[in-house]
């Protein structure tokens, strides 16, 4: 850490505390942001990320720690004359027009985008006279991200920013995204999907409990979290030979008998078995949730064991269905 | 940190224009604001000739409901209205902006000040065309001039109700406030037909304050130095539960 005033820190949060009555949203939680990164918040809902963010951007102070916006107390409007936000995708105004809207936000900036061209850039030329209460969810939200980047900033919070969104209008918010980004600008991003995190960050931050877990480059975050859940039945003599298994994390044992494994790498795991000729049988293989991944994250450092372990098992349903089957079958 | 005079005061117009739009495209809130006053004219004020055909009474009892009709605008368009704006995750995304609070406040107040004037109008029209109420040119600007002002505490009051509650706590306190006030100011009965006990008490409301200046500038009789020590001094007093109430608020609690 370096002292107070270097400038590259864009944002500077330390030690930071809130509290909501009984709730600890965020817990001594200590974070920069240096110029020109493009940062992904990860963590599942209620993590504590959005209040992150709402203490980044002034609406909320902590209730102990400091936060610092470009140097400045965020709380500050001269701090946020950086700053880019977003409203959440059902808060704009219904009854204003598109391109009133951007045009009040344009006003707040030094050097504001024309209208012009934020809605040329987010394809809302067409709607610039459309009340925004009759745009569609995707319409919306292109209008919101349009209205982080109208004022030329430096850095752009976006909280969520394509949750919902269909394919084609994610993929064309993204590349928005990181044109910003390829021009200089610095972006942090909060998401519960690993996917939108993934096409975007560079350098990750894992929050959950109010508490950052971890916080890494992508491809380092990518091994601790994108792990594959196995489930397969071995007979009891074979057992022990699971805990051979390559990139092994977790290992629990099913009430019906099944063994539960969550592995880095399910190729290598399945080619172990076949290689040291373990008779398994019905093996079925899923992407782990992102909160099973942020359990053995907190749970276990990364490689240890807990065999047998069942007292999770009844969240094993609950794993993501995107089912891969390369390998599955022996 | 420097304040930037001009770029405050477009920032307040940019404001206002936002708050002027949002309103009038829900017109059913301006025009039940002008149709009110007028209504209470003719109910309370226009069947009554001895008050109506007086030149001295019938603009004293324009300028009174012209007193009300600027109070309700102010408590309820602002006691409401920004209880409600808070209710929307736009108004969080406002406070992310760039802006202090004096370009919101000073869009409200402009905006405010607006409909006030809209409200009037039918108000005016209908005492002149249906009363003998005859200020000259002079005093019908200055009684205007007069009426907001004398509506500034109510202003505040609605900004302190607005950022300090809730849309559901909002409406019933603004009732509560408004009634009483204004009748205990002497704005649907003249202040002579009060008994002497509540005479006194009413001397030292903001509502009587403001009535008694009105009424001086619009008819030449009636206010001391005493109204407008009384305005001043609710004014600052409201205006400081309203600042406060403003930096207290942090939009709504979640999670």
């Amino acid at each position: 850490m370096t002292s107070a005033t270097a400038p590259p820190h864009v944002v500077e949060v330390e030690h930071v505390t809130r509290r909501f009555d009984a709730t600890v949203a965020l817990d001594d939680v200590s974070l920069t942001v240096r110029r020109g990164e493009l940062l992904g918040l990860l963590g599942p809902n209620g993590a504590g990320k959005t209040t992150l963010l709402s203490l980044i951007n002034g609406l909320r102070k902590p209730d102990s720690g400091t936060i610092r916006l470009f140097g400045g107390d965020p709380r500050d409007p001269a701090s946020r004359a950086r700053l880019g936000t977003t409203p959440q995708e059902t808060g704009l105004p219904p009854t204003l027009r598109v391109a009133e809207v951007v045009d009040f936000v344009a006003r707040h900036y030094p050097d504001p985008m024309p209208t012009a061209e934020v809605l040329e850039m987010f394809g809302l030329t067409d709607l610039a006279r459309r009340q925004t209460g009759g745009l569609s969810g995707g319409q919306k939200r292109r209008l919101a991200i349009g209205l982080a980047l109208t004022g030329r900033p430096e850095l752009v919070l976006l909280d969520e920013p394509t949750t919902g969104l269909d394919v084609d209008a994610r993929h064309a918010l993204w590349d928005a995204l990181r044109s910003y980004h390829a021009q200089g600008g610095t972006i942090v991003l909060t998401s519960h999907y690993l996917e939108e995190v993934q096409a975007l960050a560079q350098r990750v931050v894992v929050v959950d409990r109010g508490q950052v877990l971890a916080d890494d480059r992508l491809d380092v975050i990518l091994d601790r979290v994108a792990l594959r859940r196995m489930s397969l039945r071995v007979p009891d003599a074979a057992v022990s030979s699971l805990a051979t298994v390559p990139g092994l994390t977790q290992h629990e044992t099913s009430a019906d008998g099944r063994h539960e494994l969550l592995v880095s790498d399910a190729d290598a795991a399945v080619r172990a078995l076949v290689a040291a000729d373990v008779p398994f049988e019905g093996l079925t293989i899923a992407g782990a949730t992102l909160e099973e991944a942020f359990l053995t994250m907190t749970r276990t450092p990364p490689g240890a064991t807990q065999p047998g372990a069942t007292q999770q098992a009844a969240a094993v349903d609950q794993a993501r269905s995107t089912v891969t089957t390369e390998g599955a079958r022996p | 940190m420097t304040v930037d005079a001009g770029r405050e005061l477009r920032l307040t117009l940019a404001h206002t224009r936002f708050q002027v739009l949002e309103t009038v495209r829900i017109p059913i809130a301006v025009i039940g604001n002008m149709v009110f006053p007028a209504l209470a004219l003719s109910f309370f004020v226009l069947p009554q000739r001895e008050i109506a055909g007086d030149t001295q009474l019938a603009t004293q009892a324009v300028a009174q409901f012209a007193l009300f009709a600027v109070m309700s605008t102010c408590i309820f368009t602002y006691g409401v209205g920004v209880a409600e704006d808070r209710a929307q995750p736009f108004d969080a995304y406002i406070r992310t902006l760039p802006a202090g609070p004096v370009p919101r406040l000073g869009g409200r107040l402009l905006s405010g000040g607006l409909f006030s004037l809209i409200a009037l109008v039918p108000l005016l029209v209908l005492g002149a065309v249906a009363t003998e109420a005859a200020p000259s040119a002079g005093q019908l600007i200055g009684g205007i001039g007069m009426v907001l002002l004398a509506g500034t505490p109510f202003l505040f009051a609605g900004l302190a109700i607005g950022y300090a509650l809730s849309v559901k706590a909002a409406l019933p306190i603004a009732q509560v406030i408004l009634f009483p006030l204004a009748f205990g100011g002497g704005l649907f009965l003249p202040p002579e037909m009060f008994p002497g006990w509540l005479d006194t008490f009413s001397g030292f409301l903001p509502t009587r304050a403001g009535r008694d200046l009105l009424v001086h500038v619009t008819t030449g009789s009636g206010a001391t130095v005493f109204d407008v020590v009384v305005l001043v001094g609710w004014t600052v007093l409201v205006a400081a539960l309203a600042v406060t109430a403003y930096r207290r608020d942090q939009g709504r609690r979640f999670r």
